[in-house]
């Protein structure tokens, strides 16, 4: 049916972001595809975890094997938005929410007042009018931290059902911002970790609740007693993909979590990130704040290692 | 007293909580077309033409108007005549109203309005107060005022000022500012109009039925006893809906156009757009204080951005230099304002209304005095507390006043003197004060303010008010008072208001005049019915007229149901009324109708918060807050207003910023548009303060603004406390905290804000003689 009506059609899960975007007219579609019979189980093993796509936000982050093994994930999960759209919102649609601009995510009337962008309906970057491409910021809480858990997507489709990498999911693009094909499904997610493997999720937003990241850092990391053997770092909302910090990944190899090293790591992560001016904030805070979420959520694994606590 | 000064639960509350209150967008009247408004996509531009044609053309459409249709000029100032429903000659901010389509489905309105064509001829926009002051690229936003783009001047002067600094010891200058903000109600401003048999009905959310009655006489050009204006159910305001606004005219001229009825409910963005709400302010202040830290002369300066139009704006700038005498004792006060022109949405009144600027100011400014004299500020500030019963040096006149009493008590209860003094903790104090009520009406007229009426039948009690009840509780506090004079309880007052065919005047909920006003007034009608039902009784009994008790539903040894037969048939159709009229106590100087009220309420508050000098975000823990009501009539809406404000104040504080990019709001939306959530909202510890004022009903004075006002000067001395820098303008955000710790660790002032005041053409200030220091003498001479 998505092959059929093509662009004219989108899937829609809990709906709480595509909704607004529809009443907005950033959207413009004939068709919704409804996903509500698709199954919504979480099935736990010690190594592994599959969460269905249409299981709710509110679902994951309650579910005690996820906050036990998985714990950033469900720090994520819990962290999006505000609880009435978390009981809606599903972790497929989290993975795959639209990158995010505050020339963008605005009325009809008021884009075109502007001038229209190039992610809709115009021919020019509003963030960066001298550049060719779109720069809207990926704002998922959960994809960084699925990408840091080696996570797996489910995508089924019109030429059969596929398994992707989730850090193959996303591209450097803010308007085709996705490696999946148009008519393809995401029915699941599966996130994997060794046994010493401790997780965490911290998010920067200027309020309690309701906010879509400012900046945000996903760590996972393996540990040997006192020594990192692994460890995935990766951003949110400083560029329109999650972004993985590979030289921190590869700084902390091996290394003893210490003050200095993990500071140090933070400053390594914060480097790549490339927040502009289209999100809540000035972009120079919000650049200089990178290093201060890296190093709490490493500080956070390295808590739990501890037995301090998530 | 068996119901004033009780807990009890808002007549409205089972309505409200239950979904059965009607709000304006809940009607929908058979045959309802929905109207939505185009709006100019440019800051400033002259319309060269409008093509409807199009429009016209699409099905469902059924009207469409222009400018040209609606070309009378109104405004909520007689001064500031200066909106069009619809502008058909020059747009003045992005989300100016051009055309309205009247059509049977709301979406056909929205495609209809993009189907208008309009050329304009954009104009160079002026988006700041430096740009306004400035001579303009190509032409001036407003034909009135000047130079430049200054709409308003005000110049007055108190006392020997330049001798007040003379024989001070020691004399600072600071210059603060404070970022715009708007009301942020949960409903959007929404209107349905009727015409029939030659008679509009509009339903709107106002605050101010009355003044939106003069609008639409004025621009239908239709005297004011064929229009009817019911206030809906409301579902905020904060100083919003207090102008008569251009969907409300829209409406009732398509309603006539058309003859069924016509609804507008704004969307969220265009609720932005309609605005009216805090002025940006820029702020210099100078004072002298001799060595023993009393005040000898200050000279207050403010510049507020006004936006398009004049709305409230001349109030406001009084406003901003009206209070400050009001709190604190100054022996020779001048103050210079200055309104200017932007092309941004017009400001007007936000709860406060043009006092929590200057407030925030001066709270500051006498703190670094403090720090300078090496005095605590609390010491400072109450060395220089105005005392009850005085005039000011502009001839205000202060009657009941809590300062001391709401001072010891959040310094006591928060431990304010006693605090551990660690990095990245502090605790700031700050106080105010605010009207109760406006003393002069909007318009010049010698009528009462504030008009009830009550009727008795067979036991029934039913009070007719004009008065709005725009969540603040205005109904519930009627009821008490008509219950505890006839010996009844709130839910047995039946309650007609803010209709302008059934109900005598209310000028409306603003300016917090509500409780005082109506509450006089009703109170007046109440006593007379009570004095009737006693009378009756006392005839038919035999008993002393001053022997009946009325309470417990009961007059004497009736009932009240049989006290009311017995009267009817003494007296024929059971009616009263009462009114209220502020006593005549401005100042014989030109301006001086802004600031008088019947009397003030002060609070007092203390912030206490950790600030993070890497991040610069702010956590606040815990607030007091302590406020002069006067007197409750009902504590917990006196407890609702007060948190409610505190709430307010710190989003103002915090984070709440109407601000633009490339001539357009930056983020005209609930989502971006941050205000506190639950979450950002501390333990807020509330206390009473009553000082029974002599005019107030049963003693009462406001409660819904003034506590507002110490909020953000309080955090801002928090933060201060916390990490040794002055955050000198509002928002409080955090890259402006971690921006003033880079400057004091590379040693410079250790401050964010704004460098300097412009250079303002300020008038030759008009000299006033203070009043006799004598209270009662003053009185005589006005």
């Amino acid at each position: 049916m998505a092959e059929e009506h093509g662009a004219r059609a989108m899937f829609v899960a809990g709906g709480t972001d595509l909704f607004p975007k529809l009443k907005r007219r950033q959207f413009e579609v004939e068709t919704l595809i409804g996903l509500d019979f698709l199954p919504r189980v979480i099935r736990n093993g010690s190594t592994e975890c599959a969460i269905d796509a249409g299981v709710t936000l509110a679902t994951a982050a309650h579910d005690s094997h996820l906050q036990a093994g998985f714990t950033g994930y469900a720090q994520a999960a819990g962290l999006v938005s505000s609880p009435p759209l978390r009981n809606a919102g599903t972790i497929g649609g989290n993975l795959c929410v639209d990158t995010r601009c505050n020339y963008y995510d605005m009325t009809y009337e008021w884009r075109k007042a502007a001038g229209f962008c190039i992610k809709k309906d115009g021919d020019i970057c509003l963030v960066a009018p001298s550049s060719p491409r779109c720069w809207a910021v990926s704002s998922s809480d959960t994809a960084p931290m699925a990408i840091a858990l080696d996570g797996v997507v489910g995508l089924a489709g019109p030429e059969g059902d596929r398994e992707l990498p989730v850090s193959a999911l996303y591209r450097d693009d803010g308007i085709e911002y996705m490696a999946k094909r148009p008519a393809e499904v995401l029915t699941g997610l599966r996130l994997r970790k060794s046994a010493n493997t401790r997780s965490a999720y911290v998010k920067l937003r200027r309020r309690g609740s309701i906010d879509f990241p400012i900046a945000g850092a996903a760590v996972a990391m393996e540990l040997d007693g006192e020594s990192v053997i692994g460890c995935r770092i990766v951003l949110s909302a400083v560029a329109s993909y999650p972004l993985e910090a590979a030289a921190a990944e590869k700084f902390l190899k091996g290394k003893r979590l210490d003050q200095e090293t993990i500071r140090e790591a933070a400053e390594l992560a914060a480097k790549p990130a490339k927040p502009l001016d289209n999100a809540d904030l000035s972009h120079f805070w919000r650049k200089r704040m990178v290093r201060v979420v890296v190093e709490q959520a490493i500080q956070r694994v390295s808590d739990q290692r501890a037995g301090f606590g998530g | 007293m068996k119901v004033v000064g009780k807990p009890l639960a808002k007549v409205d509350a089972a309505a409200k909580v239950t979904g059965r209150a009607i709000y304006a967008d809940d009607m929908l009247p058979a045959r309802t077309l929905h109207c939505r408004i185009l709006r100019s996509p440019h800051p400033h531009a002259r319309i060269v033409s409008i093509d409807t044609s199009a429009a016209r053309r699409i099905p469902g459409v059924v009207a469409v108007i222009t400018g040209s249709d609606l070309p009378v000029k109104f405004g909520i100032l007689p001064v500031t005549q200066d909106e069009r429903a619809l502008e058909h000659e020059k747009v003045r901010y992005v989300g100016d109203p051009i055309a309205a389509v009247a059509a049977t489905e709301e979406e056909i309105a929205a495609a209809a309005c993009d189907a208008i064509a309009v050329e304009y001829e954009v104009l160079e926009p002026v988006m700041s107060i430096e740009a306004a002051l400035a001579i303009p690229k190509d032409e001036r936003i407003q034909d009135y005022g000047g130079p430049n783009n200054i709409h308003k001047f005000v110049s007055l002067e108190f006392g020997d000022v330049d001798g007040g600094f003379a024989r001070a010891d020691n004399v600072r200058e600071d210059v603060f500012f404070f970022q715009g903000n708007t009301h942020l109600p949960m409903e959007q401003h929404s209107a349905v109009a009727t015409y029939i048999d030659g008679r509009v009905t509009l339903w709107s959310s106002t605050q101010v039925v009355h003044y939106v009655h003069r609008a639409l006489a004025k621009v239908l050009e239709l005297p004011m006893n064929r229009i009817r204006v019911i206030g809906a159910a409301h579902g905020g305001g904060f100083g919003g809906k207090t102008d008569p606004f251009a969907h409300e005219i829209i409406v009732a001229k398509l309603a006539m156009l058309t003859g069924r009825p016509v609804k507008c409910t704004l969307t969220r963005e265009e609720v932005f757009y309609a605005h009216r709400g805090r002025h940006p302010v820029l702020m210099w202040i100078k004072t002298g204080v001799t060595a023993d830290g009393r005040i000898s002369a200050m000279h207050f300066r403010s510049a507020l951005d006004g936006g398009a139009y004049g709305s409230y704006g001349v109030a406001s700038t009084f406003y901003t230099g009206a209070l400050q005498t009001v709190t604190y004792d100054i022996p020779a006060y001048r103050f210079e304002g200055c309104r200017v022109f932007t092309n941004k949405p017009p400001c007007g009144p936000k709860r406060g209304h043009g006092t929590p600027q200057p407030r925030f100011a001066l709270e500051l400014h006498l703190e670094k005095l403090a720090h300078d004299l090496g005095l605590d500020p609390v010491e400072l500030k109450r060395r220089n507390f105005v005392k009850p019963n005085t005039r000011t040096v502009n001839w205000l006149r202060v009657t009941s006043c809590g300062l001391e009493e709401c001072t010891d008590r959040v310094i006591k209860a928060s431990a304010f003197h006693q605090r551990k003094r660690f990095f990245g903790r502090g605790m700031g104090f700050a106080i105010s004060s605010y009207l109760s009520g406006a003393g002069t009406a909007i318009y010049w007229n010698d009528m009462p303010h504030s008009e009830v009426q009550i009727k008795v039948d067979r036991g029934g009690v039913t009070a007719f008010c004009g008065a709005m009840d725009i969540g603040q509780g205005s109904d519930s506090v009627l009821a008490t008072i008509v219950a505890e004079e006839l010996g009844l309880q709130p839910a047995d007052i039946r309650l007609v208001t803010a209709d302008t065919d059934t109900t005598p005047i209310d000028l409306g909920s603003y300016s917090s005049r509500v409780t005082f006003m109506a509450g006089n007034a009703a109170l007046e009608a109440a006593r007379k019915m009570r004095a009737l039902l006693v009378e009756a009784v006392a005839a038919k009994t035999g008993a002393e007229a001053s022997a009946i008790d009325v309470s417990e539903a009961r007059v004497g040894d009736c009932s009240f149901e049989e006290a009311s037969v017995l009267a009817e048939a003494r007296f024929g159709t059971l009616t009263t009324a009462g009114s209220y009229t502020p006593p005549k106590i401005a100042g014989p100087y030109k301006g001086s109708g802004v600031g008088p009220s019947p009397a003030y309420s002060y609070s007092a508050c203390v912030v206490d918060l950790d600030a993070d000098a890497r991040t610069g975000l702010i956590h606040v823990n815990k607030i007091w807050i302590a406020h002069d009501v006067g007197r409750a009539i009902n504590p917990l809406l006196v407890e609702g207003q007060v948190e409610g404000s505190v709430y307010m104040g710190l989003g103002e504080a915090l984070m709440e910023e109407q601000v633009f990019r490339k001539g357009l709001h930056k983020w005209p939306s609930m989502l971006e548009y941050k205000s506190p959530t639950f979450l950002d909202m501390p333990e807020v510890e509330t206390f009473i303060v009553e000082t029974n004022d002599p005019e107030g009903p049963y003693g009462a004075k406001e409660a819904g603004q003034g506590p507002l006002l110490p909020v953000p000067p309080a955090l801002c001395s928090a933060v201060y406390d916390a990490l040794g820098v002055w955050i000198d303008e509002i928002p409080v955000s955090p890259e402006k905290v971690t921006e003033a710790l880079r400057r004091k660790e590379k040693g410079e002032p250790p401050r964010y804000g704004p460098p300097r005041f412009p250079s303002i053409p300020y008038p030759e200030a008009i000299k006033v003689q203070p009043p006799p220091k004598d209270f009662d003498a003053a009185a005589a001479t006005i």
